[in-house]
């Protein structure tokens, strides 16, 4: 073929011709390829493009419903929603990150704090297309500076959302609760669909039990959306439920005395209505502000409030578990009495200490000095409990069984948790022989049953529970279960009602009767000179204006040794005993019943009494006031 | 056989070759095909763009100047373009140099040239048309089929422009290019075995390529075969612009009803992936009959080609008609899924101007070798 070097155009044209004749049918073979593989895409695929196409502009979004909203007793608003507006980025329509938020915050305020939350938002699990709030609670203003700068960036948005306010800030944080963020162990656990469009779910109190009936269901939207995720029609919708509104026992003027009167200091207060065991008040100071975890704290804020030695995000009220300290002596009263272990005539000779027969182990009462002339002198029950005589109740102690004692002591629910709808209340803890040979693997001995007597040792409680001991010793002898829920607009599911508590069984009527007089006589037995008076009638009995029952506690938080004083000055802070009083009042008519614990505060009458005084005053002496002409005394509970 | 075919013309081909256009140079057939496809392509754009009454009329007068292309090269006699072919060719690689060095940087990219400020222009373009021009040129007084000398340096000629324009990186480019001129080597009688011969060189030599491309080619490449691995970045164009075609159907969703053009989601909607477009606007169908006047033209165009009377008219009409296909394969494949992405417009469809000025002064061309005496 190479052979000719001369030029032959016939040969060449005739060559041309087949060579475009060949590649023309390549041509046409290639273009054959072309065609099927739109045949393949349009014809036999169809199916899947056309689903891929509609997922692509067609977007499910979940609205999220209102949360209900709760009110105290007399219809205040404690937990309520507020629109917020936040900035969100949807990062995986975002170009550029860095750029974006450098951009962004020559229009808003982004602190360096918000890009660190921000970015641990953003390592959070979550949906895709999930947007990802940069900047929390937007002010009106920024929200039109982005609203006309939107179009410059993508992947950008501002969204309005209802979040939870509460309006009390701190005063109610440990008794409605509050909501958090929803987190990644919180998507293990809730439903998926019905927390679709869920930012918040209830982590504390209140918020937490009735999570439920507060949520609401969540409804739908289908919407088209651009590649940009911005929404260019609405489809369908169906609209969410409103979580359900309820309203609390909760008494926020008393909530606020009771506050007051705790003053600075730690502690707690319950106080509850005896006759249906309603929570009237349930403060745990220090507090925090719920709202902060809302709208979202700096992280040093948070460390402020998470490792702080007086723990402010602790519910003392509710999880505090303390010794009772004396306040457990007139339960040991009663069993003693039920037992025929003693009876109200009986009398000790208290001469400040208490030794087992044959030990030389020294049992101290309050008053033991140490040329040991301190003691009570000649004690029965009565001057027992209004003295508070230790050595009285060692004794009693050693003369019951172990197992009459706490079968009886059982029957007020120690060791349990009573409430009906207080969300991770702390049971408590009564030791029993066989908790103790598990637990600390020792037998029991009789120095357990002496420290019970006087309400130390194992036995711990909270301050929930001793409010439920006051309305026991109110109700003479009838338990009620402590309760948040006053009301609500339709059942909630979570209120299924647990049984009801049987009576105390043992003591008659005269012996509750005679026990209450014994705790009156605390709080008014007075000029009665040396060790006569009730030991909180100095503090609070000498101007009160009406009839209050009640004890005192003071619980150890550090042992003391033998043959030594206990020396408050000399102790830390925090090894300082607490202070405790439990009360109920009118004596003969309770209105109200309430437990106080200082923590570290010192003496139970000289401390605990007089806040518990101030609450009660905030509540009765407005009703005794307007309700004194049609008062009758003499009145009981049912 | 060929030589009869050449002497007697069909009746219609002597009827037109006296009628009014030839005397202007334009080939009928060619003109009124080469209308149709740019009517078809200018309802889509309507859609593609938008609606934009900005953008599109922005486009009429692109191809309006591009018309006026055609006709200005339809008019110049072959003779012309024999004798500055050489010229063209080494002012155009010139050109390129200047761009690699001087160029103006779009994208990460080197590949236009600032003309006094005014107006940028993009020399590797007009390389489509200058490459192979040269080589029809370097064969047209040599004896074909060429020798192995003579197929050197015609390769030499390819690639070395083509070499220049991938080095910008405009790969896309650079392949139109040198199938253009490969196109001419091809048509003068290459050897079959010797294209054998090359395509196994170039399958072995492929994983040494793989070291040269750029990393966003090779995740192109990568993409093609596993587009759900990256699906929000390299794999977001193919899988858009499948989902478009496919759910296009055999009818389509009608003209403006497109939701993933009209919703952003087919990325590059109006440029290089407007066959999408087509596919999800106007279906099957559509798609058929763009296909259909496309293979009209090229078959229109080789007929131009073989019946030219002279080595570099042939050459040169054939390898502009190759060329055309390059372009629309490569485009079509790739918006597909076939191919890997490579910046290729389709031609006389996609918005922008300098393809169409090209593909336009090409068909000038391709009607001025067959209409102008003794060529």
């Amino acid at each position: 073929m190479v052979t000719s070097a001369i030029k032959d155009p016939l040969r060449e044209k005739s060559q041309f011709i087949q060579r475009a004749v060949i590649l023309f049918v390549i041509i046409i073979a290639l273009v054959g390829i072309l065609v099927f593989r739109f045949v393949q895409l349009q014809v036999w695929e169809y199916q899947t493009y056309q689903t891929r196409s509609d997922q692509n502009r067609i977007q499910v979004q979940p609205l999220a419903p209102p949360r209900g909203l709760i009110f105290d007793r007399h219809g205040e608003l404690l937990a309520e929603n507020r629109v917020s507006s936040s900035l969100d980025l949807v990062t995986e329509r975002v170009e550029s990150l860095a750029q974006t938020i450098q951009e962004l915050g020559t229009l808003v305020s982004v602190t360096p704090a918000d890009i660190t939350e921000f970015e641990g938002r953003l390592k959070r699990k979550r949906r895709p297309f999930e947007p990802v709030a940069l900047r929390l609670a937007l002010s009106e203003e920024e929200i039109a500076i982005l609203a006309v700068n939107r179009h410059r960036f993508a992947g950008v948005e501002v969204t309005s959302q209802l979040i939870r306010h509460y309006p009390y800030g701190e005063l109610f944080a440990h008794a409605v609760g509050s909501v958090r963020r929803v987190n990644e162990d919180d998507l293990q656990r809730l439903d998926p669909v019905t927390y679709s469009g869920t930012k918040f779910v209830g982590k504390r109190g209140v918020e937490k039990f009735y999570e439920r009936s507060l949520h609401g269901e969540v409804g739908y939207q289908h919407v088209e959306t651009d590649a940009h995720g911005r929404i260019h029609q609405l489809l369908e919708k169906e609209s969410p439920v409103a979580g359900q509104n309820i309203s609390l026992q909760l008494d926020s003027r008393l909530q606020i005395a009771a506050s007051a009167a705790l003053g600075e200091r730690r502690g707690a207060i319950v106080a509850l209505d005896p006759r249906s065991g309603g929570i009237l008040a349930l403060v745990s100071q220090p507090g925090y502000d719920p709202n902060l975890f809302i709208t979202g704290m700096s992280s040093n804020q948070f460390k402020a409030l998470s490792h702080s030695v007086y723990t402010p995000l602790f519910n003392r009220a509710v999880n505090g578990q303390y010794a009772p300290g004396s306040t457990f002596k007139p339960v040991v009263g009663l069993a003693g009495v039920v037992h025929q272990a003693v009876d109200w005539e009986e009398t000790i000779e208290d001469r400040g200490f208490f030794k087992l027969p044959g030990q030389s182990r020294m049992y101290r009462d309050w008053t033991w000095t140490r040329n040991n002339t301190g003691g009570q002198g000649t004690v029965d029950l009565h001057r027992a409990i209004y003295r508070s005589s230790n050595v009285y109740f060692y004794d009693l102690a050693t003369r019951m069984e172990v197992k009459n004692l706490l079968g009886f002591v059982r029957q007020f629910g120690f060791g349990q948790n009573l409430a009906v709808d207080v969300a991770d209340a702390s049971p408590g803890l009564l030791p029993d022989p066989v908790w103790k040979q598990g637990f600390k693997g020792e037998i029991w001995y009789p120095g357990d049953s002496i420290n019970m007597g006087i309400g130390q040792g194992d036995l711990l409680v909270t301050p929930l529970q001793m409010a439920a001991i006051a309305a026991t010793l109110a109700n003479r002898g009838r338990l009620v279960r402590p309760r948040m829920l006053l009301s609500s607009d339709a059942p909630l599911p979570e209120a299924d009602p647990p049984p009801p508590l049987p009576r105390i069984v043992g003591p008659s009527a005269q012996d509750w009767e005679k026990m209450v007089d014994a705790m009156e006589a605390v709080v008014h037995r007075g000029n009665k000179g040396f060790r006569g008076n009730g030991t909180a009638w100095a503090y609070i009995g000498r101007d009160i204006a009406y009839r209050m029952a009640g004890k005192s506690g003071t619980a150890q938080v550090v042992e003391i040794r033998q043959g030594e004083e206990y020396n408050e000055e000399e102790l830390d802070e925090f090894n300082r005993k607490h202070a405790w009083f439990i009360a109920f009042a009118p004596a003969d008519n309770p209105l109200i019943a309430l437990s106080v614990l200082v923590e570290n505060g010192g003496g139970g009458s000289s401390v605990a009494a007089p806040v518990a005084r101030q609450v009660m005053d905030a509540y009765l002496l407005p009703q005794l006031k307007t309700a004194a002409v049609s008062q009758r005394s003499g009145r009981r509970p049912r | 056989m060929s030589r009869d075919f050449v002497r007697s013309l069909p009746t219609h081909e002597r009827v037109l070759r006296s009628g009014g256009l030839y005397r202007i140079h334009i080939d009928p057939w060619l003109f009124l095909l080469v209308m149709t496809v740019v009517a078809c392509g200018l309802v889509v754009l309507y859609s593609a763009v938008d609606q934009s009454a900005v953008l599109f009329r922005a486009q009429i007068i692109r191809l309006g100047l591009a018309f006026a292309a055609l006709v200005i090269a339809a008019q110049l006699p072959p003779q012309f373009y024999v004798r500055w072919a050489p010229y063209i060719y080494v002012l155009g690689v010139g050109l390129l140099v200047l761009v690699l060095i001087t160029g103006v940087s779009v994208k990460g990219s080197r590949r236009w040239l600032d003309v006094a400020g005014i107006t940028r222009f993009q020399p590797s373009e007009f390389m489509k048309i200058a490459v192979p021009m040269a080589v029809a040129w370097y064969f047209h007084d040599r004896p074909l089929p060429p020798s192995f000398k003579d197929v050197c340096v015609a390769l030499a000629i390819v690639l070395i422009p083509a070499g220049l324009i991938v080095a910008q990186p405009d790969l896309g480019t650079g392949i139109l290019v040198a199938g253009a001129g490969l196109a001419v080597v091809v048509l003068a009688g290459l050897p079959w075995r010797w294209l054998g011969y090359a395509f196994l060189a170039l399958a072995a030599a492929a994983p040494g390529l793989w070291y040269t491309l750029q990393d966003y080619q090779r995740q192109r490449i990568l993409t093609l075969f596993d587009p759900e691995s990256d699906p929000l970045g390299a794999g977001w164009n193919i899988i858009q612009s499948t989902t478009a075609i496919g759910s296009g159907g055999i009818t389509g969703k009608g003209l403006l009803q497109g939701t993933q053009s009209h919703l952003d989601f087919l990325p590059e909607a109006r440029t290089d992936f407007i066959i999408a477009v087509i596919g999800e606007e106007l279906g099957l169908l559509g798609v058929l009959v763009l296909l259909t006047l496309y293979l009209l033209i090229i078959a229109r165009g080789l007929y131009l080609a073989a019946g030219a009377e002279s080595t570099f008219g042939r050459l040169l009409s054939g390898a502009l008609v190759l060329t055309f296909f390059v372009y629309l394969f490569v485009n079509i494949a790739m918006v597909s899924g076939l191919l890997p992405v490579v910046g290729v417009p389709l031609p006389l469809v996609s918005y922008g101007g300098t393809s169409a000025l090209t593909l336009m002064a090409g068909f000038g061309i391709i009607m001025a070798i067959r209409t102008h005496k003794a060529w």
